[in-house]
């Protein structure tokens, strides 16, 4: 008879795990992927494929110089690469891509102590590092059968109203993964059948884009022109519902939404940058712990007289 | 009932379900603890050499919240020896041998009950403690002010995965819940019993359905089958409505729980006045070759009773007392079956294997799913910093260790464990909070 394992219980486990959840959010990032390398040719797979390459080697090469117990076999190195990389225009210089990625992940990431410990999210960080440090951000690309000569955000501005379904299907300059609505909202349905993510914190996000500009604007659509545009739907399903920076609760999840709907039209009708998405989640990052401590579940039962 | 508790769907694996339960002849020798309840051990009324008979008293009841203990088979008491308990206590133990007789005490005859105190003491004296698991003495439960209890909830939600011994109870043993419940009306004035039960035992609702036409004081409530619908306060506040305040008990919100084969195992000891002294127990497991549901004289060996069922598929890597989510693991089979035992489970080395624990990734499920609104990652951070006071904050002291958080956490943290340490380090805490005031 050999010896009986003893632990405390429960003894059964439902099979989750941390690696098969971000497995799941790359094949959630599939379509808007493989939307990206349709629109934007073979210069997109070469920023993907570098951005996601980098991203698993600098996080691989710092827990060994640290001597950190290899992580990279959980595949969120893969979705912080992938992520970045469908926030980066196709005609981005790859040594940009590169140097955007080694900060994401090793300053952003593995300096605050890797996986569930970065305070901001890496990819919306390296994304804002990137749009300070490098001119060619703000030089959106553009599919490659397009005539257009600016983005969604830069027409409408200029008061004109790009044509919804284009929008929709995703023909129109900006990021990689970014400009196909329809691919996104694949990747959003898979995340929620299979219950990575809640509906909460995208829903709501978008919901205040959409009823904020309107109430600005007064027309439907242009409303909708604005929240087909840019990076609402890429950041609000992918990147504001990131575990560690954003909120618990769904009471939480709703003001994170709130918020971040907020800041996006601020700086969009008002602001200097055409885009305030990824501004608006690192502001309601930072903003995270107080939404969660304002936001606790109920108790049941209340405290103990 | 404003909304649900929330909890987590685990797999059914009722793989004994509807099967009769095969009864077990008495073995060589038991090894009776007499800590099988919550509360004071009782105190040996025999001595080595002494004769005994099934039914037989063998230790008394100690103090008030306590049970007396009985012998399970006829024979000569052994030894008095220690017996180490789950909870790391040593408690006494008498161990009988059999002399193959298997007879029952003469003295043996149904309980005179004419009122409220002599329903009680018969309670007392059947050694009946909570047999879902808990052990609590049923008595100290029904020794309650009449006045006080508006409703009587009988618990035959059976949520924990591979048990179905509770269910065998209500579908072969209801005229005995009934005869129990029939004496808890007269003499306690019980006017409202209700009877939940997760929806899927289809047969165990059928046939409480057919209690609740003969009795007007029943009712049977069908439960989702969601984990951990047989907590106590869970059920409470899915079939009332009521909720039990922190540190209370059923009673303070008017309720008295009760499992169902506790109720059943009353009524047989009304009817025959022979003591708790077998135990009918699922007996499953994937190393387990014929699962099934056993009649097992209490203090037998789960070697033993493994053996009845065929033995091992594989040599087990885990055994537990109990159900999966909340069962206890023993260091090795020479535990002895016990009152409050509802199942026997024997993993293989597959399923006994230690997840790897990963980093927290705040992903949220721990917090979600439990059904008490607890936030164990909150708390696994307070109490590797030593912070009570946040440890208080997030719910510790509420946690029922139901298992829901440490369930469904993608990085196999062992959440329960955790809170567990966070309750104790809170008490201490709070004792030497005390301490200082003086």
């Amino acid at each position: 008879m050999g010896k009986l394992h003893i632990s405390v219980s429960p003894h059964l486990h439902s099979g989750r795990s941390t690696q098969g959840i971000m497995r799941d959010v790359v094949f959630s990032l599939l379509p808007a992927t493989a939307a990206g390398i349709a629109l934007f040719g073979l210069s997109a797979v070469w920023v993907v494929l570098t951005c996601v390459f980098t991203a698993v080697l600098s996080e691989a090469l710092f827990n060994f110089i640290i001597k950190k117990e290899q992580t990279v076999g959980d595949w969120s190195a893969v979705v912080t690469g992938l992520l970045l990389a469908l926030n980066l225009p196709a005609n981005i210089p790859l040594w940009q891509a590169v140097i955007g990625t080694v900060f994401a992940i090793v300053i952003v990431k593995c300096f605050f102590g890797g996986i569930g410990c970065n305070v901001v999210n890496p990819a919306i960080t390296g994304r804002v590092f990137m749009l300070i440090a490098f001119g060619s951000m703000a030089q959106a690309a553009f599919p490659v059968d397009s005539t257009a000569a600016a983005t969604p955000l830069v027409q409408l501005g200029e008061g004109t109203v790009p044509d919804l379904l284009e929008l929709f299907l995703g023909k129109c300059g900006g990021s990689i993964g970014e400009t196909s609505v329809l691919a996104l909202l694949i990747g959003f349905i898979y995340l929620l059948v299979r219950k990575v993510i809640s509906w909460h914190l995208p829903v709501v996000y978008i919901g205040t884009v959409f009823l904020f500009t309107f109430a600005v604007q007064g027309d439907l659509t242009v409303a909708l022109a604005y929240i087909l545009s840019g990076g609402l739907f890429l950041g609000a399903i992918f990147m504001a519902t990131d575990y560690v920076t954003s909120p618990a609760t769904p009471a939480g999840k709703l003001i994170f939404g709130l918020g971040a709907g907020i800041i996006t039209v601020l700086i969009r009708l008002w602001g200097n940058y055409p885009e305030g998405v990824s501004f608006a989640i690192l502001l309601m990052n930072i903003l995270n712990p107080y939404i969660e401590a304002w936001t606790p579940r109920k108790v049941f039962g209340g405290k103990k007289a | 009932m404003a909304f649900s508790l929330h909890g987590v769907h685990v797999p059914h694996r009722k793989n004994t379900a509807d099967t009769a339960a095969v009864p077990m002849a008495a073995p060589k020798t038991v090894t009776i603890p007499l800590g099988m309840h919550i509360g004071t051990p009782a105190v040996p009324a025999v001595k080595v050499g002494d004769h005994v008979d099934v039914g037989t008293l063998i230790a008394e009841q100690n103090g008030g919240i306590s049970s007396p203990v009985h012998a399970s088979i006829s024979g000569t008491v052994k030894a008095i020896t220690s017996q180490l308990q789950a909870n790391g206590q040593k408690v006494a133990a008498i161990v009988i041998e059999s002399d193959g007789a298997n007879t029952p005490d003469p003295a043996i005859a149904p309980p005179t009950v004419t009122n409220r105190e002599e329903l009680v003491d018969a309670i007392r004296r059947s050694g009946i403690v909570g047999l879902g698991g808990a052990g609590f003495p049923t008595y100290v439960k029904f020794n309650a002010d009449p006045e006080q209890v508006d409703e009587l909830v009988i618990n035959g939600a059976e949520c924990e995965p591979y048990i179905t011994s509770d269910s065998l109870t209500m579908t072969e043993r209801a005229e005995d819940m009934a005869y129990a419940l029939k004496a808890l009306e007269t003499y306690l004035g019980i006017k409202k019993v209700i009877i939940g039960i997760e929806n899927n035992k289809k047969n165990a609702i059928a046939r409480m359905k057919e209690l609740e036409k003969e009795d007007p004081h029943v009712k049977v409530v069908t439960l989702p089958a969601v984990y951990p619908q047989g907590g106590e306060k869970v059920l409470v506040y899915h079939t009332t409505g009521k909720v039990i305040p922190a540190g209370k008990l059923p009673l303070d919100v008017g309720c008295i729980v009760c499992n169902c084969t506790t109720l059943a195992s009353i009524g047989s000891y009304l009817k025959t006045g022979m003591p708790l002294v077998e135990k009918c127990i699922t007996v499953d497991g994937s190393a387990v070759k014929e699962p099934k549901n056993v009649i097992v004289p209490i203090g037998t060996s789960m070697e033993e009773v493994f053996a009845f069922c065929g033995g091992f598929k594989e040599e087990p890597g885990k055994v537990l007392y109990g159900g999966p989510m909340m069962g206890v693991a023993v260091p090795d089979l020479s535990a002895p079956v016990m009152k409050n035992t509802n199942a026997i489970l024997a993993f293989d080395q597959k399923d006994a294997a230690p997840a790897k624990e990963t980093a927290c990734i705040r992903c949220g499920a721990c917090y979600n799913h439990c059904p008490f609104g607890i936030n164990p990652s909150a708390i696994e951070r307070a109490y590797k910093a030593g912070d009570t006071a946040s440890m208080e904050k997030w719910g510790v002291d509420t946690c029922m260790e139901c298992g829901c958080c440490a369930f469904v956490c993608p990085a196999s943290r062992p959440l329960v464990q955790t809170n567990k340490l966070a309750k104790a380090a809170l008490k201490a805490a709070r004792a030497a909070e005390k301490e200082a005031e003086k």
